[in-house]
């Protein structure tokens, strides 16, 4: 019920339709990673997967926003199937990827923001090397690049109100892994290929 | 004949043009042969379908009266003036602007519409919408091409929602002798406006070879606007018996309709030239987005109202 109101919400207020470029909805455990520029980021993916896809697929969450009032936080866990991940996690690299590593574990999927935080720019920032860790630790699951093209626009960092600005949605060609490569090549690469989807600025 | 026969008519006569334009869209895919014959019939046929999905969503929001019907136009406004935005650069800083817009602007015009209170309808954007975005845009001290920023939301306002809602506006009219015949006005607009739009593309695939503004819409041709242009002045005068006008005013009417349908279409596709897009949307299959099929009823509306509201109320 909330999940079909939070879908047509969604559609209405930013459309959210997605783009398969290069990869197609299939029922394949994958990373879908994407740039990351607001709230709206989760569940606009979120809603872009087919029914099937969503039910398991686990966005990962800041606790320090969707862990944050009841509302939210059933929303973010019940809803949306989210994993709340910490992002002030002290220890070793990698030691916040546990919940992470649990979803991949038992074979489903996750959607991940790898910049760690919203920017405001068209083009994403440098990655964290979560999805590094993840992409080296799980061989065979997927890596689907995506890029949000809009949600910056339609709910800017510091607003409290999205405003009917249309988003779409676009997965682009699964990102190979090449054995022996360092990580910040693969993470670079991986940026790249987030950014090789957004489209050409309007103007 | 009693309101609700005539609307019954009309919609039926709607109902056997669509019917004859499917049968035809039907032969004409059986018989196209080349390549790009068969993408215009396809492109035709999801245009006939699309138009079946439109009609029958007026058809029940005239059956279910002015509350929904003015809610239908306010949607419309809402898709087309979202449509606008998403092709418009705007910056972070536009965003107070947009929230009133969307949240405040938008609803207040329909909701002044609904209660009838005409002298606040027709300046609250214009005058109160004019005053208030720039002032709510310098609030957040961004000045990176700010008058730009500022006309284009106030542009897109004018454009979806006071021009649009200038439509529905009509159902407020009391005219002497014809009570609640503000729905046969609307139907007029609204047939009359698309009606020569369909005709001017007919006419133009047809016959087109003179382009009027090749840079900003290859497609509008002297042949097509002629000969589109005098199958919806000709069909106007056909309806005179649904309005208040005698068979030339009717004519007369639907002509002012279509010259402001028809530059609204020749200046949008200027602005989606500009934006570098072909069409507004993707909403509607075969017609691209709301505002490609709102264009030239949103130029004419606000002629077509003030005309009837000056000359028979």
């Amino acid at each position: 019920m909330i999940d079909l109101a939070l879908i047509g919400l969604t559609r209405f207020i930013v459309g959210g339709q997605a783009h398969w470029m290069g990869s197609s909805p299939e029922m394949r455990q994958r990373i879908y990673f994407a740039n990351h520029s607001s709230h709206l980021d989760t569940l606009l993916i979120w809603s872009a997967l087919p029914r099937a896809l969503r039910a398991s697929t686990h966005p990962i969450a800041a606790a320090d926003y969707w862990g944050r009032g009841a509302v939210r936080r059933h929303i973010g866990l019940k809803v949306l199937n989210g994993v709340l991940v910490e992002r002030s996690t002290q220890g070793p690299p990698g030691a916040a990827l546990a919940p992470l590593r649990n979803v991949l574990c038992e074979g489903e999927s996750l959607i991940l923001f790898p910049e760690g935080t919203r920017g405001s720019e068209r083009l994403p920032g440098p990655f964290k090397s979560g999805l590094y860790w993840l992409s080296q630790e799980f061989p065979d699951v997927e890596l689907i690049p995506t890029y949000l093209d809009n949600p910056s626009r339609a709910f800017p960092k510091g607003t409290f109100l999205p405003v009917p600005i249309s988003c779409t949605v676009r997965f682009g060609p699964p990102v190979a892994r090449h054995t022996g490569e360092e990580k910040e090549a693969f993470l670079e690469r991986a940026r790249a290929a987030v950014a090789a989807l957004a489209p050409e600025p309007i103007g | 004949m009693s309101l609700n026969d005539k609307l019954f008519i009309l919609f039926a006569g709607i109902v056997a043009l669509l019917g004859a334009a499917s049968l035809i869209g039907f032969v004409l895919s059986r018989r196209a042969k080349s390549e790009t014959g068969r993408a215009t019939v396809d492109n035709l046929n999801a245009r006939i379908k699309a138009w079946w999905v439109m009609i029958a969503i007026f058809a029940v929001s005239f059956a279910l009266g002015r509350g929904v019907t003015l809610m239908l136009f306010a949607l419309t406004s809402f898709y087309t003036l979202r449509e606008f935005v998403s092709l418009t650069p705007t910056r972070a800083a536009d965003h107070l602007p947009l929230v009133a817009s969307f949240y405040v602007l938008l609803p207040l015009q329909y909701w002044l519409i609904s209660i009838d209170w005409y002298a606040l309808f027709t300046i609250l954007i214009p005058v109160y919408g004019f005053l208030l975005l720039p002032s709510l845009s310098a609030l957040k001290g961004d000045t990176e091409q700010f008058l730009l920023r500022v006309s284009r939301i106030q542009w897109g306002l004018m454009l979806t929602v006071y021009c649009i809602s200038h439509a529905p506006a009509l159902l407020t009219l009391d005219i002497p002798g014809r009570p609640g015949e503000g729905f046969l006005l609307l139907f007029f607009l609204i047939t009359i406006a698309q009606f020569s739009d369909v005709m001017q593309y007919v006419f133009g695939k047809l016959f087109g070879r003179t382009k009027i503004a090749p840079v900003v819409s290859p497609s509008k041709t002297v042949e097509g606007l002629a000969g589109g242009g005098l199958s919806a002045v000709a069909a106007g005068a056909a309806l005179w018996w649904i309005t208040p006008f005698t068979p030339l005013e009717a004519a007369a009417m639907a002509f002012a309709i279509v010259a402001m349908g028809f530059l609204g279409g020749l200046a949008l596709s200027a602005v989606k030239r500009s934006m570098g897009v072909k069409d507004w949307g993707s909403m509607i299959s075969g017609h691209g987005g709301v505002l490609d099929r709102m264009d030239s009823l949103s130029f004419a509306a606000p002629v077509f109202f003030h005309l009837t509201r000056y000359f028979y109320t």
